[in-house]
């Protein structure tokens, strides 16, 4: 009787088993580790293990007031910063992706077809995420194409300053990279839609438009919800976009815990690394009340 | 029966292979199987100072293998303190020596081994050029260049056998400009923050760096006068960071870089028009056929140097390799290769004896250059007739007002620093 009773479930633990180790070693470890050492003190060449709040506390130093300038502070100043990138970008590749992966669900019939273009999004994705950005620079300069073409369509006198290392070149620069996260799971959610449920809504007197805000939207909500997961989590965590397209004139957390960490700093970088994970996972955390993932899936 | 056929003709195919083998070592192949056995030297720098040309050069005359490892100035730092292991010869600043040599990860170096030791510019044995005292503002090499010991973990007075960096290279830094586009002369620092230039100026983010480029603007704006910029006070710092956010908050800079090529970039398609630089950026702008000038200044250069050190790990041949090449370099052909890059060379002397004496003339003695001179590379650098921004190396490092530095308060400036970015 025993061992009738336990004999399913240790297969199942040796088959749990190694994916187990996996993420035991290479995630709940280091993450154990940061969290540790995000309490320990430091000097100038070595770390000293202790418990203090001394990180956290100097990280939000300054933070309960407005300084003499009248603004925030750093750490409040760099989440609003990332904060609104992430926004713009999650609102601008969910509108880029839903259309294009609406696109190739609804308007291309041939699969075959719809493989090809598929293939199409992904090419840009076959040189390295730095060159692709480093790429905006000559189009964008000031002595760049679009400002060459603006001058001599007579459309501006002087060069437009604000295309390149400002908000919008770091915008640009997210949508371009990462729309991709967006396409593919929302295409994968739309083409499990049956499609006899638009037939019924046209035949129950639905416009185009009602069918899709109906109908589509929110059949595809899985998919909008991993890609705004994905797209959320990598503009949070980015230094490199907002420093090569931001003129590194722009705040990113990301960029923070860089310095400090090149600066021999790694109990504030942990710190600042809890504090973002922290953050990530709150805004994950309301996204997933939204959408019951596990359900739907 | 089919298998003991095969193990048969196998066995004598390895015999075969055995007494070939035998046959190809007794005729030659030796010889080249000694020669890897000269170690293979892991050199952990930064890539500006990273030349293949120096390591083949190196490797024919010695046949040790240079095996470059190429981080950025910040990272050299973080893997000496971190992990001292990876690598066999350290090429780093001198000021970042406060944070390496307190972590006992680098052994000194014993003058008795270095056959130059004694003929090293006095720029950093003394802090003199000609005779005559440079500023010290900072972490001038002549502070941190002894070692108590072999294996010490402080810096001496005074000087001593042990050194804790042999001088590679070093340089007297100012702002580049672009004299095409800005069409009239500039003599001060003060010009970095000129609202003539809003929007076309641009700074170094490098915190330890940048900061110090930032105090020779703020002086010279009549702004403040630092007791010693390279160690400044909270307050000072506070200042300093302060008069940079406001500047940056009026649009003063199209752009900050952090490493070397950004800043070629920024100033040969003119998003930039004067800025922080490094001299052989100033030498990759022209070598595109764009006029750049490394504008000597009237408040003075801000200095930085570099040099070798040694793990404290080392030991047996790879340490005598180490020597070897440390010897090597100071020994002239490397020196005159550098000094041809607008670099300056640790042993004058030896590099003077590999240099012709109308590159000699143009690079170190300031004069007109009587032919066109080149890059190391062939590149043509500076026509007949031109003369080295700046002047010869008693007017360049005669001038200097500071140097490269981590201060007490290193912390603080980096936590302050993060503020102007995020202003």
């Amino acid at each position: 009787m025993r061992t009738e009773g336990s004999l399913p479930t240790v297969p199942a633990w040796w088959q749990a088993g190694p994916f187990a180790l996996v993420f035991l070693l290479f995630f709940l470890a280091p993450l154990a580790l940061v969290l540790a050492v995000s309490f320990w003190n430091f000097n100038e060449y070595e770390l000293l293990p202790a418990f203090s709040l001394r990180n956290y506390l100097r990280i939000f130093e300054g933070c309960l007031s407005l300084n003499e300038r009248g603004d925030f502070c750093v750490t409040v100043a760099t989440y609003l910063s990332t904060l609104k990138f992430c926004f713009l970008t999650w609102a601008a590749t969910l509108v880029l992706g839903f259309a294009v992966a609406y696109f190739l669900a609804f308007h291309v019939r041939s699969p075959a077809m719809q493989t090809a273009l598929f293939v199409l999004c992904t090419i840009p994705f076959w040189t390295s995420n730095v060159i692709r950005m480093v790429s905006w620079i000559p189009l964008l300069g000031r002595n760049g194409l679009v400002n060459q073409l603006l001058l001599e369509a007579h459309l501006v006198d002087r060069p437009v300053e604000w295309l390149l290392f400002s908000n919008f070149s770091v915008v640009l620069a997210f949508v371009h990279l990462y729309t991709m996260f967006m396409i593919v799971p929302i295409f994968n959610s739309m083409m499990r839609i049956d499609r006899s449920l638009l037939e019924a809504a046209g035949d129950a007197g639905a416009s185009a438009w009602q069918a899709l805000w109906n109908v589509v939207v929110p059949l595809s909500r899985t998919g909008i919800l991993i890609g705004s997961i994905f797209v959320v989590t990598i503009v949070m965590g980015d230094f490199v976009t907002v420093g090569v397209m931001g003129g590194q004139q722009i705040a990113s957390v990301g960029k923070i815990i860089q310095v400090q960490t090149s600066y021999l700093q790694f109990p504030l970088a942990a710190a600042n690394a809890v504090i973002l994970l922290a953050v990530v996972l709150m805004i994950i955390w309301s996204l997933t009340r939204m959408v019951d993932l596990r359900r739907e899936l | 029966m089919s298998q003991d056929n095969d193990s048969g003709s196998n066995g004598l195919q390895r015999r075969s292979l055995l007494k070939g083998t035998a046959a190809i070592l007794a005729t030659g192949i030796a010889p080249a199987i000694h020669a890897q056995d000269k170690p293979v030297l892991r050199y952990l720098g930064t890539a500006v100072n990273q030349d293949k040309e120096i390591a083949d050069k190196f490797k024919a005359d010695t046949g040790i293998t240079i095996q470059y490892v190429a981080v950025t100035t910040d990272d050299v730092t973080k893997r000496a303190v971190t992990a001292p292991n990876s690598f066999d010869l350290l090429d780093t600043e001198y000021f970042s020596l406060k944070k390496i040599v307190p972590t006992g990860n680098l052994k000194g170096i014993d003058a008795k081994r270095v056959k130059n030791a004694d003929k090293i510019t006095s720029l950093f044995t003394r802090g003199e050029v000609a005779g005559k005292k440079v500023g010290d503002q900072g972490t001038a090499p002549k502070k941190v260049i002894f070692l108590e010991g072999e294996k010490s973990k402080a810096f001496a007075k005074a000087p001593t056998q042990w050194m804790s960096l042999i001088p590679t290279t070093y340089n007297a830094d100012t702002l580049g400009i672009r004299p095409d586009l800005i069409k009239r002369p500039i003599t001060t620092w003060a010009e970095l923050l000129n609202p003539e230039f809003k929007g076309k100026a641009s700074i170094l983010n490098i915190p330890s760096i940048g900061i110090m480029d930032a105090a020779m603007v703020v002086e010279s704006m009549g702004k403040y006068k630092y007791p010693d910029k390279g160690n400044m006070t909270k307050k000072e710092i506070d200042l300093t960071i302060a008069t940079l956010i406001e500047a940056k908050k009026a649009g003063q800079f199209r752009s900050l870089w952090k490493d070397f090529n950004e800043s070629v970039n920024l100033m040969a398609s003119g998003e930039v028009v004067i800025q922080s630089m490094w001299s052989p950026a100033v030498t990759a702008v022209r070598t595109k056929g764009i006029a750049c000038v490394y504008q000597p200044l009237k408040e003075g250069y801000r200095a930085w140097a570099s040099g070798f050190g040694l793990p404290a790990t080392l030991s047996g041949k790879k340490l005598d390799a180490a020597y070897e090449f440390i010897n090597w370099f100071l020994d002239g052909w490397a020196g005159a290769y550098l000094n041809r890059q607008g670099y300056y060379s640790a042993v004058l002397e030896t590099a003077k004896a590999k240099m012709e004496p109308y590159e000699w003339a143009y690079w170190m003695e300031g004069k007109p250059a009587t032919q066109d001179i080149k890059s190391p590379h062939g590149d043509l650098l500076a026509k007949t007739g031109s003369v080295r921004d700046g002047g010869s190396y008693e007017q360049r490092m005669g001038g200097i007002a500071c140097w490269n530095a981590v201060m007490d308060e290193n912390d603080y400036m980096v936590q302050k620093w993060n503020e102007f970015v995020a202003a």
